[in-house]
């Protein structure tokens, strides 16, 4: 294979990772790919983000059943039409409902139900480690503490025989 | 005839764990042993029962007795027998018994271990093995009974357990076969190995609540089951694995986890079981977490059982829901139960599961697998929010909607990244006390040894912010690992005279929870290189081609040489096969084929890929659309995958690390014993 061949490859790739960037960015930019007849790819990259309404979860982009291809083919007619990926996403929703989106429309309950759950795990975390770390002196501390200290008077050899059998299986 | 005395079987196995649990409660309260024996036996006795109902049912599956309705829903002439005697657990009736089945051997097996210094538990281990046994027996009993058989009455064909009145046995010419995605090998293991999992976490649950019932509760429960909760723990992660790759080989969409809900409903239970596995060594060295340890296992269990139901109930309906029926509620119900009684309980003990230590810093290693507690039950939260989300939301505001892997993958993706960093600091603190200088002078050499690797990434392979925070931690724990185990082999070597190979298997040997814990995580930072490469990295077109056009990937290029169609009649299956030439960079590397298969019985299409795996990137291709009639070319889609065999090949390690780290400790044993000898010499010299 010659040189050129390759650094063509390489170019197109480049342009394709480029342009793929770019749609990641912004969706309404897909208005730029409008062409006679949209590609799979251009296709896909909506049908991805939708679900199928019939068989649930499953990406529209790869849901092989014969509605989900009808789906696609009006995606691409819509595409063929000059209508934005916002405007698509929204035919969809209109007609088969809020589940064909992969997530809920409102994302601030969606979100901040776990969010708040788990800082409230670190906030009682973090105040059972200020509780452990400064004890406050109780009875049965003390009792403890003088426990501990008595530890050391025994003999090495049965302290060192507790512990294994401690550690017995 | 011979399904009713499969039935037969099955209800007399009900009745069976029922007198074991009363008469295990009931022997224990009156004190009388012979009762608790007898319950014993009884539970040993379910498994020999569920094996004949089980071969009952297979003799059925194989023999093609359609006129029973599960094995006319699952099995067809054409399928061969191996598949008809998977067929077993690829339907919801059939499921359940192989889970009660699974559960059985379980409870047996932990009946027959030497119970002399554990009596008191094991009335209690008897009776919450039955009375999760009686459960699942019970749903086949009473509402998904495998032997139901055909009949024809007025109202049409019916399924009935016992014959009607007016009926007339019906009995179909062929089943409806299989579900074809089911008939894929990795099918035929992935449910069973998650089913272990599942059951095998029974046997701690059972064990922990032995303790708070009898008071018991120093950290016995937990030597005793430790290894049942690692070989769960195995087993449950190797389903997943296999779910994921079976996932990968058949569904066809160029990935191995989708985020389903019934795929986190496997999850969810790995997360506590996980957690738990780490918590408990806080609870063996310094007598701490024992309310913790406790909800956790207490969790896994209800967890296992919610994730039986989201699969079984068809309240979640999904790719993996082939089942719908009116079960539900009672697996609602027993969730309920087990869930109060059980909390009921450690409320009831709580003063005497009080910490035997007080943390002393935030560093030690303790506060660090407090922190890794946190992390996995934060993920816990996220995944168990998810799947319950659509319920809500269609409840409350009746608006349905989908809560997929954007979310999750947005959700999750910060704590797993915390995770691993806290995977790569935590194997370097001490138990007890840490400050951040004596970490700082474990940690610095690795850190800079993966800041190096993900310099030298960034400038070769990758400029994504996201994929080299990812590489950072992926090398930083690997580093982190290897250079404890270097250590200690080092001054073993040091120490004992020993060369450095013989010095890391002794060390191994040594300590080998330890050891097997490293190289899961190394294991599991291989799978994490597997999962960035096809999350960040993954590129994929799909388009339609004439014979002899090509298709361009990434550096890929994919020629269409030919299709073929063809028959295979006896198995029942149409194929459609294309074949294309792969080169890359413009280099010939051989030949992909991408298949659909269509099955006459089911009557569905099977779309499977083409496979091209190196360790760099795997091609995979998907042959989406061929009309023979129109020739106007097929349609291909293809995916470049990087790195995802590194997944796999992690899951081989994993499996290494695991079983390291299960393995009896004959040593141990011995060194125990010999002390426990001392001791009794000493006493009786005192004497």
């Amino acid at each position: 294979m010659s040189n050129n061949h390759l650094r063509i490859t390489n170019y197109g790739l480049l342009l394709a990772i480029l342009t793929a960037f770019i749609f990641a960015l912004s969706p309404q930019a897909l208005a730029l790919a409008q062409g006679p007849t949209p590609t799979d790819d251009e296709v896909n990259r909506i049908a991805k983000q939708l679900y199928c309404p019939v068989c649930e979860s499953t990406p529209l982009d790869v849901c092989p059943t014969e509605a989900c291809r009808q789906w696609r083919e009006l995606i691409r007619t819509m595409l063929a039409e000059g209508k934005s990926e916002a405007e698509i996403k929204q035919y969809f929703v209109e007609h088969y409902g809020a589940r064909v989106l992969a997530e809920p429309p409102n994302r601030l309950v969606t979100y901040l139900v776990p969010a708040v759950v788990i800082l409230l795990g670190a906030f009682m975390l973090f105040r059972g480690f200020q509780m452990w770390l400064k004890p406050s002196i109780t009875e049965a501390d003390v009792k403890k503490s003088a426990k501990r200290e008595a530890k050391p008077v025994q003999d090495p050899y049965i302290a060192k025989l507790e512990e294994e059998l401690k550690n017995r299986k | 005839m011979i399904a009713n005395f499969g039935y037969g079987v099955l209800f007399i196995t009900f009745l069976v764990t029922l007198y074991s649990v009363f008469a295990a409660i009931y022997g224990d309260r009156r004190q009388v042993p012979a009762l608790v024996e007898s319950a014993r036996r009884a539970m040993l006795l379910t498994w020999p029962l569920l094996t004949l109902t089980a071969g009952v049912l297979i003799y059925l599956l194989v023999n093609n007795h359609y006129e029973v309705q599960f094995v006319y829903e699952v099995t067809s002439r054409s399928m061969p027998t191996y598949l008809k005697i998977t067929a077993w657990w690829g339907g919801q009736a059939g499921s359940l018994l192989f889970w009660s089945w699974l559960m059985s051997a379980f409870a047996s097996l932990v009946t027959l271990r030497k119970w002399d210094r554990d009596r008191e538990f094991l009335p209690w281990v008897i009776v919450v093995a039955c009375i999760t046994m009686a459960f699942f027996i019970g749903m086949n009993v009473f509402f998904e009974n495998p032997f139901a058989q055909l009949y024809q009455t007025f109202d049409g064909v019916n399924a009935y357990t016992l014959k009607p009145a007016d009926g007339i046995l019906f009995t179909p010419q062929d089943g409806r076969g299989l579900n074809p995605l089911l008939r894929h090998p990795g099918m035929v293991i992935h449910p069973p190995m998650l089913y272990l999992g599942f059951v095998s976490f029974v046997i701690p649950y059972a064990f922990a609540i032995a303790a708070l019932i009898t008071g018991r509760t120093d950290d016995r429960w937990i030597r005793l089951t430790r290894r049942w909760t690692l070989w769960a723990w195995l087993f449950l992660s190797f389903g997943l694995v296999l779910g994921g790759r079976w996932a990968y080989d058949v569904l066809g969409w160029g990935g191995y986890w989708g985020w389903d809900p019934v795929e986190i409903a496997a999850f969810m239970p790995w997360l506590t079981g996980t957690a738990f596995l780490h918590s408990v060594m806080i609870q063996e060295k310094r007598g701490m977490l024992k309310h913790w340890n406790m909800l956790l296992v207490i969790l896994t269990y209800d967890l296992v059982i919610f994730g039986t139901f989201l699969t079984r109930s068809g309240v979640l309906s999904s790719v993996h829901a082939f089942a719908q029926s009116a079960i539900g509620p009672l697996f609602f119900a027993f969730i309920g139960f087990t869930l109060i009684t059980s909390v009921a309980l450690i409320f009831y003990r709580w003063s005497s599961l009080k910490s035997e230590t007080e943390m002393t810093s935030l560093l030690s290693r303790e506060a660090l697998f407090l922190l890794n507690n946190l992390l996995f039950m934060s993920i816990l939260v996220v995944c168990f929010w998810g799947v319950i989300f659509p319920l809500i939301s269609e409840l409350f505001t009746g608006q349905k909607v989908t809560v997929g892997p954007p979310f999750y993958e947005r959700a999750t993706s910060p704590l797993f990244a915390t995770l691993m960093m806290l995977m790569g600091v935590a194997p370097l603190s001490a138990w007890g006390h840490s400050t951040v200088k004596t970490l700082g002078r474990a940690i610095w050499k690795p850190i800079l040894v993966a800041l190096v690797v993900t310099a030298v990434l960034f400038a070769t392979y990758t400029q994504k912010i996201g994929a080299l925070i990812g590489f950072f931690l992926v090398a930083l724990v690997i580093l982190v690992t290897l250079y404890e185990y270097w250590r200690g082999a080092y001054a073993r070597q040091r120490s004992q005279g020993e060369n450095i190979l013989s010095a890391f298997w002794n060390l191994t040997g040594r300590n080998r929870r330890r050891y097997g814990g490293y190289i899961i995580h190394i294991s599991m930072m291989l799978m994490a290189i597997g999962i960035l490469g096809i999350e960040i990295f993954q590129v994929e077109t799909q388009g339609t081609v004439e014979q002899g056009e090509s298709l361009s990937v990434s550096n890929y290029e994919l020629r269409y040489k030919e299709i073929a169609q063809w028959d295979d009649l006896p198995s029942g299956v149409n194929y459609r096969r294309a074949v294309l030439e792969v080169y890359q960079d413009g280099e010939y590397l051989g030949q992909i084929a991408p298949r659909i298969d269509y099955y006459y019985d089911s009557q569905q299409n099977m779309t499977i890929p083409g496979q091209r795996s190196t360790l760099k990137d795997d091609l995979y291709v998907l042959l989406v659309d061929w009309e023979p009639a129109t020739a106007a070319g097929a349609t291909f889609k293809v995916f470049v995958n990087p790195l995802v065999n590194w997944l796999w090949l992690g899951s081989f390690l994993f499996l290494a690390g695991v079983i390291i780290a299960a393995w009896p400790e004959k040593e141990a044993e011995r060194v125990a014993v010999k002390a426990k000898a001392r001791v009794q010499q000493q006493t009786s010299a005192a004497d």
